[in-house]
């Protein structure tokens, strides 16, 4: 039954020595002269700013998530809607009950305001 | 396609999205609505699940779901204990500025989550009753968003819930590994037909199942997050968190250890034997070194349910029977030790230290004493209900042939005692260093009444509740 | 049926309950109201249960409320009616009832009142409980209830050193029997894993061939002996029996209703009762009948003689307690079970009417007691006066009084026994019989008639209260009364009960043996016949009136005269003897009046000896081994391994986890590796 897993192995062990090959060979062959300009971060060819690490408004955590239950939503429906013919009225009320969950979660997100920016 | 019996889910669903509808159309002033509705439905969805008794062990819904007595018992438990800690938390919550009805809803859903994993009969199902609570357990520790603790707590708990329940399922999915089964019927025959201690696999996955279930009941060494975050989350979730999910722990253990892997028992009784030897040493020995009262009981938590998984493991009905009888009366004196903290509190000042108990007897006696009772409970003296749970799970653990377990439980207890007097000493011989007069709500002060003479008249005449506990198991096949 | 079994004891405790926690809102009046009442429900349902198991014969055994089952152990609550247990409810309802009105007038000026009717209506459910358990747990349960409610009416003047003392003695020498009684149910228990009574009492006769009682390695003891003999000892602590006695007399410290309640009706007679419901154990046991013979014969004797040199009234009739309750012992042993309940009957009226009538007497003399300085009281008293007489009678056993009836059977039924300590026994009770004739009446001589000696003009600024009344003593209002005279009248008939209660088959179901309720063989049967002094009697019994005429011609008659005679002569004649006698025999006299050194002795060697004992093993064991070592030593201990535990709560999120990942290396490896 191992044997089966073989190639998976063999594909980790090509993949594993590629990298290191490659990594190896620019280390090796490249020429390594760092100066204080090189060693400093930079952003799309201009010094940095301010520190990276700053706090982001929560909204935009807020639109993510909310984001995210509705593409997973989505995710769901495409698969539902290609076998629909197989699982008939069964389906159609099983989805039916989940959609009107999501959409009481939508009203009351919407009633709570998480929708508006400002 | 059998959706009755999942009845009472179904009922309490629906209402719980009626009353988030509803909510959002009210006025601020008016959640005593959405309170009182709350509690309506946890009674009703209760009387639902007691009309479903029936002695009947029936199975639908693709052989996901099951209906039984033990569910019920177990259902009408984790409901009556939420309501009377949602009658303790409104206290709570309108004395601060948090008086609003997300605390209701989320705990709808926990109790949702609950009930799923009590009534659960396949794998997948206690998975998803344990995510549904989990994660409302964890919006509620947060619950008190300006306070730096709950959500430092609310973090922890999240990080090594995800952990927990990643370790659960990565359990059942090596035993789906094994087995291609998720049913518990199912598993239980391919169990059966194992010989469970030479499967090294096997025991892989028991030992990862384990790992879940300890975690949610808070044992050693899967216990570390119960001091902090009994300690950060507000009072009224710490009454929450610390009763009525342990009700739900148990069922995951029975339905899960129990019910499915009932072969397995010589592997995973050595696991919770270990884990709750140490959570009974452990919980007792820190919990003498607190003197911060929340993480004093979290660590007495600890090894109250290092109790309930020494009871469980003797895989006896005796066994199984006390560990019930021990969860249920367990959760209903956590419910009242809590509450008297909530008590203690006012507006801008939390009771949390063991200081904060010096004098109530001066301050209101009856508190005091109903105070002490439930100390009394938990460090298991007679007569009240923690001496005969006590009782009855060494009872079990003896009767299974484990004799020095049951001698270091008893030493252990003994140990414990010490921090519990020394709780009731400062109530009663102490001075007062709080003079804020005590007061309550009728309702709050009915309950807490009857919940603190429940534990003495459980104690005198525990048959009646022990006799329902086991007669559960027995209509259950455990 | 069951709710009103259940009510009996329950409406007492109600009354308790009630002037015990709500007495201040409920007022004086509220709180003997209330427990009278709850004593009088029991007393009359009592009346209609006696009625229907005497009369209609329908006994009733069954439990009531299993309280838990442990390891196919049941513990229970259970009632066992039958014609011994419905009796001793009688009696107990009865007499608690008379002393709950007497006690109106006797503690009216008390600011403890309300508390000392809880007190006592405590008692009168935990007495209920014992004498109608089913089985032993109830019955320890009971036992100790009425111990701690004793303990607690002695000291009910909690202000008065000597009560404390009294009530401290009591309570440890009630230790000591309770510790041979527990001992005792533990034997059952482990003999016959159960502790129900007919149970028990169907597995006893099976042990009684095994002979492997093992406390040493080579010692073997007969089981239903050992039991026995346990068993035994806790009725020696309930019911004051040599060596056990000594804390009966001192809790006369306690108030006048609680001796006539406790110590002389009810309280102590739980050992007679006790030793009669075990009758099937011990008919099993020769050598534990011989004990009892003995130490009843004993307690019967000595205890009189120091009732002689008594002068504080009520300590007079205590030792006559101790001495009466010597015979019902005796009776026992002789295993005449029904002669000595029936004397435990009769001797709860008269003792119980002596009692009260001795507390009129104090309330007349103003709380004094010495009898010395009493005297002529017969023309102020007068219904005191009369039911005293009635009550000393019965006690000394004059033909047709209650007490008459009683004795005399003991005294007949130690006469027939077989048993080889019945000869010393016999001697004993019939020299008892002149000694308790002679206490009696130089008390009743020294009180009623003779010389005023008490002095009319001391109680001008008396303490209690007693003004308006001017200085001559007077009769005790209705409420003392009333109950003396309801107590004299069964002090003269119960005896008259002797037809139906002994010879006949009253106890046959109750004490003897049962065949269909115990399950005794009839090999059996009839070998325990053999041992019935009183089957043997009622051979030759002819009726009520023949009986008194044998009593006329037979020595205790004479003899309880003789004593009456005597202390007539001595103490109302000529006391030119007394002082003689007292001259001559000076030793005797301290001998009793140190009641044989016997609180010396425990007082010395026990009391003494344990204190320094335990000074001993305070100063080393105490506090070097144990405190130094064990006790702070694990204590310390114990809080630094806390202290040191704690710290691995570092509340670093990583920390956490990896406690519960290395939780699992642990687990993972233990499987594989073990």
């Amino acid at each position: 039954m191992l044997g089966e897993y073989l190639p998976i192995l063999v594909f980790l062990a090509v993949g594993f020595g590629l990298a290191v090959v490659l990594l190896g060979l620019g280390l090796l062959a490249g020429p390594r002269r760092p100066d204080a300009e090189k060693d400093s971060p930079f952003e799309c060819g201009f010094p940095a700013f301010e520190d990276s690490r700053i706090k982001f408004d929560v909204r935009y955590y807020l639109v993510a998530i909310l984001f995210i239950i509705f593409d997973l939503e989505i995710a769901f429906l495409f698969p539902w809607a290609i076998v629909l013919d197989t699982i008939g009225v069964f389906g159609i009320v099983a989805m039916g009950i989940f959609l009107t969950i999501l959409i009481v979660g939508f009203i009351y997100e919407w009633k709570k305001g998480a929708l508006e920016w400002e | 396609m059998n959706i009755v019996i999942a009845m009472p889910e179904i009922f309490l669903l629906s209402t719980i999205c009626l009353i988030l509808l509803l909510d959002v159309f009210l006025r601020e002033d008016c959640r005593m609505i959405t309170y009182l509705l709350t509690q309506v439905a946890l009674l009703a969805t209760a009387l639902l699940a007691y009309g479903a008794m029936d002695g009947e062990k029936t199975t639908g819904l693709n052989g996901m779901y099951v209906r039984d007595d033990l569910a019920g018992v177990l259902k009408i438990s984790i409901l009556l204990l939420t309501f009377v800690v949602f009658v303790y938390a409104r206290k709570y919550l309108k004395d601060r500025t948090i008086w609003v009805s997300e605390f209701f809803l989320l705990g709808l859903f926990a109790v949702l989550g609950m009930l799923v994993m009590v009534s659960a009969n396949h794998l997948l199902v206690v998975y998803l009753g344990l995510e549904l609570l989990a994660l409302s357990m964890y919006a509620l520790v947060a619950f008190n968003r300006d306070d730096g603790r709950s959500s430092e707590a609310a973090m922890k708990y999240f990080v090594l819930g995800a952990i927990a329940s990643g370790l659960l399922l990565y359990g059942i999915s090596i035993l789906y590994g094994l087995s291609g089964k998720l049913e518990f019927a199912e598993v239980l025959t391919y169990v059966s037909s194992q010989n469970v201690l030479e499967n090294i696999p096997l025991l892989f996955a028991l030992v990862f199942i384990v790992a879940g279930i300890a975690f949610k009941f808070g044992a050693v060494p899967f216990h570390m997050w119960v001091p902090d975050v009994y300690q950060g989350a507000p009072t009224a979730v710490t009454m929450f968190l610390g009763s009525v999910p342990k009700v739900a722990a148990l069922a995951m253990l029975l339905r899960v250890l129990a019910e499915s892997m009932g072969a397995a028992q010589p592997g995973w009784a050595q696991l919770l034997l270990v884990f709750g030897l140490l959570s009974v040493f452990l919980g007792n020995l820190i919990a003498i070194a607190q003197f911060n009262l929340k993480r004093m009981l979290a660590y007495s938590t600890i090894a109250h349910m290092g109790f309930i998984l020494l009871g469980a493991l003797t895989g006896t009905t005796e066994g199984y029977s006390a560990a019930l009888f021990y969860t249920i009366t367990y959760a209903m004196m956590a419910a009242g030790g809590f509450a008297i903290l909530i008590l203690l509190g006012r507006e801008g000042f939390e009771a949390e230290t063991l200081d904060d108990l010096k004098g109530l007897n001066e301050r209101n006696p009856w508190y005091a004493f109903i105070m002490m009772v439930f100390l009394f409970s938990m460090a298991g003296i007679p007569p009240t209900v923690g001496f005969y749970a006590k009782l009855s799970i060494i009872q079990a653990v003896m009767q299974a042939g484990y004799l020095w377990p049951a001698v270091f439980m008893v030493v252990m207890s003994v140990i414990g005692a010490y921090y519990y007097l020394r709780a009731i000493k400062m109530i009663y011989f102490d001075k007062p260093e709080q003079t804020a007069p005590i007061q309550a709500e009728l309702d709050f002060n009915i309950l807490i009444s009857v919940n603190g003479v429940l534990m003495v008249l459980l104690g005198l005449f525990p048959s009646a509740l022990m006799g329902v506990c086991s007669a559960a198991m027995v209509a259950s096949r455990l | 049926m069951e709710a009103i079994y259940l009510a009996i004891p329950l409406a007492p405790l109600f009354g308790a309950i009630a002037a015990g926690l709500f007495g201040k809102k409920i007022g004086r009046a509220g709180a003997h109201w209330v427990t009278i009442l709850g004593v009088a429900v029991a007393f009359l349902l009592s009346v209609y249960v006696a009625y229907d198991v005497m009369g209609n014969g329908n006994s009733y055994n069954g439990t009531v409320y299993t309280w838990a089952v442990i390891a196919d152990i049941r513990f229970e609550i259970g009632f066992m009616l039958d014609n011994l247990s419905t009796m001793m409810m009688l009696v107990v309802t009865f007499v608690s009832l008379m002393v709950h009105i007497y006690t109106i007038g006797y503690m009216h000026e008390d600011p403890g009142y309300q508390r000392f009717f809880s007190y006592i209506s405590l008692f009168t459910f935990s007495m209920l409980m014992l004498v109608m358990s089913n089985n032993f747990l109830q019955l320890f349960f009971g036992w100790e209830a009425v111990g701690l409610v004793s303990y607690l009416l002695i000291g009910f003047w909690f202000k008065k050193d000597t009560a404390i003392y009294a009530n401290m003695k009591a309570f440890l020498v009630n230790r000591v029997g309770d510790f041979g009684f527990l001992l005792g149910i533990a034997a059952v228990l482990l003999y016959c894993e159960t502790l129900d009574y007919v149970q028990v009492f169907a597995r006893i006769p099976q042990l009684s061939g095994a002979n492997d009682f093992k406390v040493f390695e080579d010692t073997k003891w007969h089981i239903p002996t050992v039991i026995a003999i346990l068993l035994f000892i806790g009725a020696m602590g309930k019911s004051a029996q040599v060596p056990l006695h000594v804390w009966l007399p001192d809790s006369m410290e306690g108030p006048t209703p609680i001796s006539a309640l406790i110590h002389a009706a009810t309280m102590v007679t739980a050992g007679i009762f006790m030793v009669a419901r075990m009758s099937p154990i011990f008919e099993l046991s020769d050598t534990a009948l011989n004990l009892i013979l003995i130490i009843g014969a004993t307690t019967a004797f000595f205890m009189g003689l120091i009732g002689i040199v008594q002068n504080d009234i009520k300590r007079v009739v205590a030792y006559s307690t101790l001495s009466q309750l010597g015979y019902m012992t005796v009776a026992l042993g002789a295993s005449a079970y029904s002669a000595g309940v029936f004397h435990l009957m009769t001797h709860a009226f008269f003792k119980a009417l002596l009692f009260l009538a001795a507390g009129s007497v104090i309330i007349a003399m103003h709380h004094e007691q010495d009898i010395r300085k009493m005297g002529g009281l017969k023309k102020y008293m007068p219904i005191t006066y009369w039911t005293s007489l009635i009550g000393s009678l019965a006690l000394i056993g004059f033909p047709g009084f209650s007490g008459f009836f009683s004795k005399d059977l003991i005294i007949e039924a130690v006469h027939e026994s077989h048993l080889w300590a019945a000869g010393y026994a016999y001697t004993l009770v019939l020299l008892g019989v002149f000694v308790t004739a002679f206490y009696s009446f130089r008390m009743f001589f020294l009180v009623f008639h003779g010389k005023e000696r008490f002095d009319t003009h001391g109680h001008g600024h008396d303490d209690h209260g007693h003004h308006g009344h001017g200085d001559k003593p007077h009769e005790s209002p209705w409420v003392v009364t009333v109950p003396l005279i309801a107590l004299a009248i069964p002090s003269v008939f119960a005896g008259y009960l002797l037809d139906p209660m002994v010879v006949g088959s009253f106890f046959k179901n109750a004490i003897f043996v049962n065949d269909a309720a115990h399950g005794f063989d009839l090999g059996l049967k009839s070998w325990l016949s053999a041992h019935l002094a009183i089957e043997h009697m009622s051979a030759e019994y002819h009726g009520v009136m023949g009986f008194i005429l044998h009593g006329l011609m037979a020595p205790p008659f004479w003899l309880a005269m003789a004593g009456l005679a005597t202390a007539w002569f001595i103490y109302l004649k000529d006391d030119s003897l007394a002082r003689w006698a007292y001259d001559k025999f000076r030793w005797l006299h301290t001998l009793l009046d140190r009641k044989y050194y016997l609180d010396d002795f425990n007082q010395n060697v026990f009391a003494k000896g344990s204190v320094s004992l335990g000074n001993g093993l305070w100063s080393f064991g105490e506090r070097v081994m144990i405190d130094g070592f064990v006790v702070n030593g694990a204590a310390k201990a114990v809080g630094w391994f806390s202290g040191v535990m704690r710290h691995l709560q570092t509340g670093y999120l990583y920390h956490y986890a990896f406690s519960m990942v290395a939780g699992i290396l642990l687990m993972l490896t233990w499987f594989l590796f073990f």
